[in-house]
């Protein structure tokens, strides 16, 4: 038999030649879908860059964590005006104990306390988020160690006064990474500087990110001795005092499959122990999920502008198709005279439009990739063009083109010959 | 009326090129039924030139129709080369006249975006030659046609003498059973048909079998044998 590749490469070569006949007439057809394909990616380059940067920032926190605050409940917001109230709320030393002992699917139970405090070494001065907490901490948040070591199990049992520093924190206390050994003072406390870990970029997560730029870290039995857990803010003359003895425990817990389970445990026995709602107890996976049936909503409705933008492109093809059969009724007549089947007329104008819809479907796609990187370059946003939205924009523009070329080439064949070869 | 030779040439060992037995087709407008062929028994034997002629509305169009296999008849059985193409179907029909026939239009009919060379190997395309096999094909025939130096040009590039040439060309492309041409000299002034005609003249001595419509006598003198129509019926055969 003949080679019926490369007789479709004539095929299409021919359908090339027809539609540059009319070069005007195919652009202007073509750009329907040039606009509609492009938008399509664009969109989907700028949805995706949004929503993997969230994504990002949930797993960040740890897919397998659970992270409990304490929160200040709302009937207290009232009494703030009232000369040294003291409010008493948060989380308990007891409650870290009791979780470790009740659920046991945890991995690792990481208190967290936190103390805005003022630290100087030698002449420099920078706030610092003083966090006290435990060893396991920079395994949870595992951020490279750059220098030094960080705090060990016998820093924690011996109460030794060591602080961990992050690298901004070091900078700027010193501008050089010898703070190693360094004695730092933080309120009125002398704190070895033992080791530097990387700092996260701080980003403004949904959820609070556990580690900041300016953290130093001390272990939470040196920080309950030194700063004990009341603490006093001087606002506009009045005074807000607060007794919080823990502000985070971060829980890791053994496989992702069982982390909803252990957060309905946590939420249970929080509420057994806790009078007052002064904790919120929050799942990074669980906002995992959340954001990823956001994204599927968002890609849902982009579908649906996807497909109008693509329906209206692909009607402006057909209506040019029909166009075309009726302007070339006398060729489709002397074709049927010469022996070409009903068939070979669909093939041939199907080719057609296939053509036109697919190039102005690689069009759009040169479009879709010229948007997000302006859009990345001029306004900053992250865009990710997926290989799969180039793939399925180009499957879209074949079958654009088969659905809105069927119609247009079956009437051409189903012309009656005889009709066709007299028509002026 | 009373010629009727087909039953006589039936015996031949070569089948007629056409053969109709009481072909009729039958149109309906609206409330009203026109005989266009009301009943026509003829054969064109192989190696004849016919020409075809009668008033307009006498049914010549619809035989050409019939005959060119883009009809089909409402009674009667139509053997082309022998063989019953009465009640095929549209795909059917399609490859017979790829296979066996070769239309010559007055209009020419060629596709206006094709060159010479590609109009004339249209045929060839659909019978599924190979491009360098059919380009040769299509040569050989402009040459014949003495058009071997416009292979190039587009049909609106020539004069309506070369148009036609190229018509013809096309129409032996497939090398058919027999050509039929309708009123090809009807747009054409009377040196430039002369010069086809001459053509038509040299292929049908060269075996080819043509059945040309026409409504000039003139014209029609060249051919070997005459046919007039009216009113759906065979009037009379000439030659």
């Amino acid at each position: 038999m003949l080679p019926s590749l490369s007789r479709l490469f004539r095929d299409i070569q021919l359908g090339i030649k027809n539609l540059l006949l009319h070069k005007l007439r195919s652009l202007l057809t073509m750009l329907g879908l040039v606009f509609g394909v492009g938008s399509v990616i664009a969109m989907l380059a700028v949805g995706e860059g949004a929503s993997r940067e969230a994504l990002e920032q949930i797993r960040r926190l740890g897919s397998r964590n659970i992270i409990i605050s304490a929160q200040k409940p709302s009937d207290e917001q009232t009494a703030t005006n009232v000369r040294s109230f003291l409010s008493i709320y948060g989380l308990l030393y007891s409650d870290v104990t009791r979780l470790a002992e009740t659920i046991p699917t945890l991995e690792r139970i990481v208190p967290v306390k936190v103390i805005q405090k003022e630290g100087r070494l030698g002449k420099r001065a920078m706030d610092l988020r003083v966090v006290g907490t435990n060893a396991d901490w920079f395994e949870l948040v595992s951020r490279p160690l750059i220098a030094g070591r960080v705090i060990n199990q016998s820093d924690q049992a011996g109460r030794k006064n060591v602080a961990v520093l992050t690298e901004y924190g070091a900078r700027r206390l010193m501008a050089t990474e010898a703070v190693i050994g360094e004695t730092l003072r933080i309120g009125s406390n002398y704190y070895e500087v033992i080791g530097i870990v990387q700092n996260e970029s701080a980003q403004e997560g949904a959820i609070q990110t556990p580690d900041q730029q300016t953290d130093a870290y001390i272990p939470l039995a040196v920080a309950r001795e030194h700063f004990g857990d009341v603490f006093t803010q001087r606002k506009s003359g009045s005074q807000i005092r607060e007794r919080v003895e823990l502000h985070q425990i971060i829980v890791e817990v053994e496989s992702t499959e069982l982390v909803e389970l252990t957060a309905a445990a946590i939420e249970r026995q929080m509420q057994l122990y806790h009078s007052k709602k002064d904790y919120v107890v929050s799942v990074p996976l669980a906002l995992l999920k959340q954001a990823e049936a956001t994204k599927r909503i968002f890609n849902t409705v982009l579908g649906a502008i996807a497909g109008i933008s693509l329906l209206v492109g692909g009607i402006g093809i057909m209506n040019i198709m029909l166009a075309s059969v009726t302007e070339r009724t006398r060729e489709i007549g002397i074709r049927r005279a010469i022996g070409a089947k009903q068939r070979q007329i669909i093939a041939q104008f199907l080719i057609e439009t296939v053509v036109l819809s697919v190039s102005g479907g690689v069009l759009g796609i040169g479009l879709g990739l010229l948007i997000p990187w302006l859009i990345s370059k001029i306004a900053g946003m992250p865009t990710v063009v997926s290989a799969h939205s180039l793939i399925l924009s180009l499957g879209i523009s074949v079958s654009v083109g088969v659905i809105f070329g069927i119609y247009p080439a079956m009437r051409a064949a189903k012309l009656d010959p005889i009709d066709a070869l007299r028509h002026e | 009326m009373a010629m009727l030779p087909t039953e006589q040439t039936k015996a031949a060992a070569t089948p007629a090129a056409a053969r109709f037995e009481n072909i009729r087709r039958t149109y309906i407008m609206g409330t009203q039924q026109v005989h266009a062929l009301d009943g026509v028994s003829v054969s064109f034997e192989k190696g004849e030139f016919w020409a075809i002629m009668g008033p307009s509305g006498s049914g010549k169009s619809t035989m050409l129709n019939v005959l060119g296999c883009l009809d089909r008849p409402t009674g009667g059985k139509y053997y082309l080369d022998g063989q019953d193409v009465s009640a095929l179907d549209d795909d059917e029909l399609s490859d017979i006249r790829l296979k066996y026939l070769g239309f010559i239009f007055q209009s020419f009919n060629l596709i206006p975006q094709l060159s010479v060379e590609e109009n004339i190997a249209l045929p060839l395309y659909y019978l599924g030659w190979k491009e360098e096999d059919s380009a040769k094909r299509a040569r050989e025939l402009a040459a014949m046609v003495g058009l071997e130096t416009r292979l190039r040009h587009r049909p609106n590039e020539l004069s309506g003498g070369q148009q036609q040439r190229v018509a013809i060309a096309r129409a032996l492309a497939n090398d058919p059973v027999f050509m039929l041409a309708d009123e090809p000299t009807g747009n054409l002034d009377s040196g430039t048909s002369e010069e086809i005609i001459s053509l038509l003249k040299r292929l049908n001595r060269a075996g080819k079998t043509i059945i040309m419509v026409t409504h000039e006598p003139e014209i029609a003198q060249n051919a070997g044998k005459r046919l007039y129509m009216r009113d759906g019926l065979i009037a009379g055969i000439e030659g």
